[in-house]
């Protein structure tokens, strides 16, 4: 029983969601303890088996292949035509990484969601999409064939677009939800329409099998076409300069469970960007490096001033969802440009990845733990406005000290976990150009003025008369805030640890220090 | 000429791929936006399905077919992915509809820039 579990682990995260998705649609609106009992179930075994995978990959240091229908054991390339025909699964150490806080947020995301949806709505719509999503997520993770990932795309694309939308909120959250869902689908096409460039040439899906086609002659015009496709649908999905304009309206405006996990699936689309870039593309090593850094600095720079002028406390951190975004890009960008360099710059290329990487997954810790916090304050209140807001660190006393920590490493200030990848990435990027380091550190300042600005205007100062009978959020929402606090204090305090296990592996797969 | 008759769905792909992004881009109608993706959607399908024919090639239906034709059988994997699509298309036009009819109930209006509420 154990052996079969642990065999169809990869499948079985994504296949438990969708099963339970779809039973709680056929439940509809009757049933309601066993809908709740449902949903946390199809959560929970979804995130256990991506976990169990993951952990599986980290603690062997071989990557986990799943190829479905095929014999226990196989690849995707064990037939007797030697052709991948079946849809394939791999997790090698850069998906089990991504795969780690993919699968704890969705757990703390949705039980926070059970709650603030009681409170706020009544509803429990968001339950089957919120499955969905997560079964796309893991899907996006875990896939080695190019098809399979543009369909987990397109359902975590629909499910998240209608996540967004279904509180309507006077038609505006709607709007968010239709900007997404549009450029999602533009974006989604032109991935298509890359993938097929790739097809008509090289007649295969797989991954592998594709990047050994694409790097055993020198580019085609197709493959550039290809290429161009690929990389900006995906750009586009991770919400990166030129390409962010959805990003501020869809988090904002959706729920703050929601936006939480909305990041994870953004975070997804950055991980196929990177292992695009990396593994099918490496030919182009230094235009992509070239042009990630811009988009990377742009993103950054674009993302926190924007972010200054805001009033709307959710608006605000949505605009420094696009600048943090910006940081990984430039992590990636200086070691995608170092792969394509002289012998000696391996090391470097592993580095600098590495902080990216690092990064992405400290932010989205600390990012969704803002979004749930900043969630918290607009339940209880009914304001999201700053210049409304005041005072609530007396009625809220734990939602703000998590708030604040997420703050802390948002703004990369020691010894929280933002200081730790932020650091990484001065270091890496400053042996590039001392330019990159210095728009990275500019930022930084900038992160940290609008969070001592919002943490102010928020929490601090007397109580205020309208805000007296508020209270703290029940415990099923302050609960994942404090896990989420606890978990980037400790990174925070042990980075050596997280980089040698996980880091150093996942970026090594990408940048061809091992396998 | 032949060269041009080969490649004229790929041509027509193409063509029908920029109208649908035109049309995504310059038109203020919501519907006509979603027409417009909608038409990017078909262009993809059709470009698909075009790299997926075969000359000469039999369709891998194992009943019906001679030992001879056995041997010229066409993998299916391109049809395969442009069924998977088009339902895809479906669901997200379906969507998109459904979200335009919220729109018009709370907001009156389907025109874009009377819409455009969320800046900054």
């Amino acid at each position: 029983m154990i052996a079969f579990l642990q065999l169809h682990a990869p499948a079985l995260a994504v296949a438990l969601p969708l099963a339970a998705a779809i039973l709680l649609l056929a439940l509809g609106n009757h049933a309601k303890r066993l809908a709740g009992f449902l949903f946390l179930a199809g959560l929970l075994s979804g995130a256990c088996f991506a976990w169990a995978t993951a952990l599986r990959v980290i603690a062997t240091g071989t990557p986990v292949d799943y190829v479905f229908g095929a014999p226990a054991g196989a690849g995707p390339l064990d037939n007797p035509a030697g052709i991948a025909l079946r849809i394939a699964f791999r997790v090698d150490a850069l998906g089990a990484l991504c795969l780690l806080p993919a699968a704890l947020l969705s757990c703390l995301a949705g039980h926070y969601s059970c709650a603030s949806e009681r409170v706020t709505t009544g509803g429990a719509f968001f339950r089957p999409l919120f499955l969905l999503l997560s079964a796309g997520v893991y899907g996006m993770l875990s896939t080695g064939d190019l098809f399979n990932f543009f369909v987990f795309l397109e359902i975590t694309s629909l499910s998240g677009a209608a996540l967004a939308a279904y509180r309507v909120d006077g038609g505006l959250a709607t709007e968010a939800g239709f900007k997404y869902a549009a450029l999602s689908s533009l974006a989604t096409m032109a991935y298509l329409l890359g993938a097929a460039l790739l097809i008509a040439q090289y007649d295969a899906l797989n991954l592998r099998v594709l990047a050994q086609a694409l790097n055993s002659h020198a580019p085609t015009a197709l493959d550039t076409m290809a290429m161009v496709c690929l990389l900006s649908a995906l750009l586009l999905k991770c919400g990166a300069f030129p390409l962010h304009q959805w990003v501020p309206d869809v988090y904002s405006r959706a729920p703050g469970g929601v936006s939480a996990f909305l990041l994870v699936s953004s975070q997804a689309s950055l991980y196929a960007l990177f292992r695009f870039a990396f593994a099918l593309f490496p030919q182009f090593a230094r235009l992509n490096g070239a042009l990630l850094l811009l988009a990377g600095a742009f993103s950054m720079f674009v993302g926190v001033t924007a972010a200054l002028a805001q009033h709307d406390v959710k608006r605000l951190i949505s605009h420094h969802a696009v600048s943090q975004t910006g940081y990984m890009l430039l992590g990636a960008g200086a070691g995608l440009w170092w792969t394509a360099g002289a012998a000696g710059e391996g090391t470097l290329a592993t580095d600098a990845l590495a902080s990216g990487l690092f990064h992405m997954v400290n932010y989205a810790l600390y990012n969704s733990l803002l979004f749930l916090a900043a969630g918290a304050v607009i339940a209880a209140t009914k304001r999201r406005d700053l210049d409304e807001l005041g005072g609530l660190g007396h009625r809220m006393p734990v939602t703000a000290a998590c708030f604040g920590l997420g703050a802390i490493a948002i703004a990369g200030l020691p010894p929280l976990s933002g200081f730790a990848s932020k650091w990484g990435l001065y270091v890496t990027s400053f042996r590039l150009s001392p330019f990159w380091a210095v728009v990275a550190m500019a930022v930084g300042l900038m992160t940290l003025a609008s969070f001592v600005k919002v943490f102010h205007s928020v929490f601090l100062g007397p109580q205020k008369e309208e805000f007296a009978s508020v209270e703290e959020a029940p415990k099923a929402m302050t609960f994942p805030l404090v896990v989420l606090a606890v978990l980037t204090v400790l990174i925070g305090l042990f980075p050596g640890w997280t980089f040698d296990r996980l880091l150093g592996p996942a970026a090594a797969v990408l940048t061809g220090g091992a396998q | 000429m032949t060269v041009l008759l080969e490649n004229a769905p790929i041509a027509a792909a193409a063509a029908v791929f920029l109208l649908g992004v035109a049309m995504v881009l310059r038109e203020r109608h919501l519907f006509r936006t979603l027409m417009g993706l909608s038409l990017v959607e078909s262009a993809v399908n059709l470009l698909l399905v075009a790299i997926g024919y075969r000359h000469g090639g039999a369709s891998p239906i194992y009943t019906l077919q001679t030992e001879e034709a056995a041997e010229k059988m066409v993998l299916p994997t391109v049809q395969a992915l442009t069924l998977t699509s088009i339902v895809i298309g479906l669901a997200t036009t379906a969507m998109l509809l459904a979200f335009a009819v919220t729109l018009h109930r709370t907001r009156g209006t389907l025109d874009i820039d009377e819409l455009r509420s969320l800046r900054g």
